[in-house]
């Protein structure tokens, strides 16, 4: 992320220094600010604000741009009428179990798959990979099937936690960005640890596992964004209206809750990712563009 | 496992070669065994969990759109599953629908990224805070996102924020998700706002990737911006365009959380229906999860088409 470090880009930096170039310069970043801050922000605030709105208001034209008698009850009502504390904890709770699972198994497969190397390693490597080529709706029949009815186990799981926490496990994304990081990690380090006679779970644990903190962050955030933001796999799976999770909750509510008490269910469904992603924004951003995607 | 290397004798220059394949001959049968067991044995619950939820899925998908259920007996029908889903009436609509979807979002969900982040690439100032606006809708819940489009910005009436918008700069109004024809337009720009804050960062960190003496040779030889942007950016980030064109046809084909939010499934006319909201219908609403299965294997076989092409494409040029 060398953007302020005086590289050349499209635009040397001599023509913007120059009396028209700065000019233009400056003027641009102006309009690009507004405009940016207007269509990416702009929205939100319409949102956060249209929540507090009475009907009457929201149906008056030209629109308000401040409500302005602030309805609060609209908020309270999201609050008690779809049960959202229910549906954020469950939220909640499968995201914390994504993390979990995943940083369990991912992280060990991928540190045998970049470590240990046993055989058949790559072909293991390459049909996890070869997943990342089948589109989601392709496999929701079979994996809904096959989730209502474990092979082998005869074990229903809808409703149950551990069919959303175990089939994210199988994210071939997390292992090749898990064992990227790990392949990055000196071969003598772990030759030495061996000497020292530690066991390859004691390495792991002791060497590998601290030195991938960063990578082990973004796996988690994308974990819980995973878990936050999906949609029909959740809908299918948590049939119950205990279990839903909270987007799926707002739209089974959608059709006989006043439109202003959607609106306000939908801002709080959206605090817990959009706060997440500005305390980590910078992890994010450094795990999104390190994923393996230079060209 | 071998050891190749003394402890305490300093780091190796550059990567060490890998110690375990090729260890010397003393290593005893029974200790790679166990070295082996070792590594399947930390492989083992994500294979599991990829077994069983992926690749096992994978197959089944094929066999059961071969299959029919009935009451609990499971017979062999051949093609009668393929032939009654291309029967439906909406199969072709849908496939329509689909492409077209595809197509706009190819137009305004691609090309746009890539010119915000050569834009993006070029500001010294408020860099981090344009990036953070870009990326926030990508963050929120869809079903979020899609309310708020659809009970504020395409609401019909004059009080939509849209339309109010259109009204005040004297263009004629719309009737958004009421009108077919501005059905798919007003779907791809809500999933472009949503998504298009992972196309722009990865795009920027490929940008930053360009060496910057090729664009002082292009500007020596007289090259404006624009054929700056045609003969160094474009060829300096091939690679990662033509990736992310291939992702984008795959996300956009499967097309369908807009249509449930934004358009109630159908939408005006089945001016929304996609192939897998046609899925989601046959599988979990018309009780037939044999022709749904046989549907999803349509889809595959056309994205693997596409992925054909696409390999091809790529391979000429290098």
């Amino acid at each position: 992320m060398a953007h302020d470090s005086g590289t050349r880009t499209l635009i040397s930096q001599a023509q913007l220094r120059r009396g028209r170039g700065r000019a233009t310069y400056w003027m641009l970043l102006a309009v690009v600010i507004i405009g940016f801050t207007l269509v990416f922000l702009g929205p939100l605030y319409w949102m956060v604000t249209g929540a507090l709105k009475s009907g009457q208001e929201i149906a008056q034209t030209p629109p308000s741009l401040f409500p302005q008698d602030p309805q609060w009850q609209n908020y309270a009502d999201a609050w008690n009428n779809l049960d959202l504390a229910k549906l954020l904890f469950n939220t909640f709770y499968y995201a914390a179990g994504a993390v979990l699972f995943q940083l369990v198994f991912d992280t060990a497969a991928a540190y045998s798959l970049s470590k240990l190397r046993p055989v058949f390693g790559n072909v293991i490597l390459g049909m996890m990979l070869a997943t990342l080529m089948i589109p989601a709706m392709v496999l929701i029949v079979p994996q809904y099937v096959t989730v209502i009815d474990l092979p082998i186990l005869h074990i229903n799981l809808l409703d149950s936690p551990f069919a959303i926490w175990l089939p994210l496990v199988a994210n071939a994304f997390n292992i090749f960005l898990l064992k990227r990081f790990f392949d990055s990690i000196p071969e003598d380090l772990m030759a030495a640890a061996l000497m020292d006679g530690a066991t390859p779970l004691r390495t792991l644990w002791s060497i590998v596992l601290p030195m991938s903190r960063p990578i082990l962050g973004v796996v988690s955030i994308f974990a819980v964004t995973a878990v936050w933001k999906d949609f029909l796999w959740p809908k299918l799976v948590m049939p119950s209206p205990e279990t839903r999770t909270v987007s799926v909750g707002i739209y089974a509510f959608a059709g006989g809750t006043p439109m202003n008490v959607v609106i306000a269910a939908s801002v709080i469904a959206a605090i817990p990712t959009v706060v997440i992603f500005l305390i980590f924004q910078r992890n994010i951003m450094s795990g999104l563009t390190t994923g393996g995607l230079k060209g | 496992m071998a050891i190749t290397t003394v402890p305490g004798a300093g780091r190796a220059p550059g990567r060490p070669a890998p110690s375990s394949p090729a260890g010397p001959p003393r290593t005893s049968l029974g200790r790679k065994v166990r070295d082996n067991l070792t590594g399947h044995t930390f492989l083992i619950g994500a294979v599991l969990c990829f077994a069983v939820f992926s690749w096992y899925p994978m197959v089944r998908g094929v066999v059961m759109s071969f299959q029919r259920t009935r009451r609990g007996e499971t017979t062999w029908v051949g093609w009668d599953n393929y032939l009654r889903i291309l029967d439906d009436p909406s199969f072709w609509t849908a496939w329509k629908n689909t492409f077209y979807f595809t197509a706009l979002a190819l137009v305004l969900g691609y090309a746009v990224p890539f010119f915000v982040a050569i834009l993006l690439n070029e500001f010294r100032h408020a860099q981090g805070y344009l990036r953070i606006l870009v990326y926030l809708p990508v963050m929120l819940p869809p079903a979020s996102a899609l309310f708020l489009f659809k009970f504020y910005a395409y609401d019909p009436s004059d009080a939509g924020l849209f339309n109010a918008i259109l009204k005040s700069l004297g263009l004629p109004t719309s009737q958004w998700m009421q009108s077919p024809e501005m059905t798919m337009p007003a779907m791809v720009i809500a999933s472009t706002w949503m998504n298009m804050g992972g196309a722009v960062l990865i795009y920027l960190a490929s940008l930053q990737n360009i060496p910057g003496e090729l664009y002082e040779a292009a500007e020596l030889d007289g090259a404006g911006v624009w054929r700056r942007i045609r003969h160094v950016t474009i060829p300096q980030t091939r690679l990662i365009l033509a990736l992310l064109a291939m992702l984008q046809i795959v996300a956009t084909m499967q097309l369908f959380i807009e249509p449930l939010i934004l358009a109630n499934g159908a939408g005006a006319e089945d001016s929304a229906t996609s192939v897998a909201y046609l899925i989601y219908q046959h599988g979990f609403f018309q009780n037939d999860l044999n022709g749904a299965a046989a549907l999803g294997v349509i889809m595959l076989v056309v994205l693997a088409g596409f992925s054909a092409v696409y390999l091809r494409l790529t391979a000429k040029q290098d």
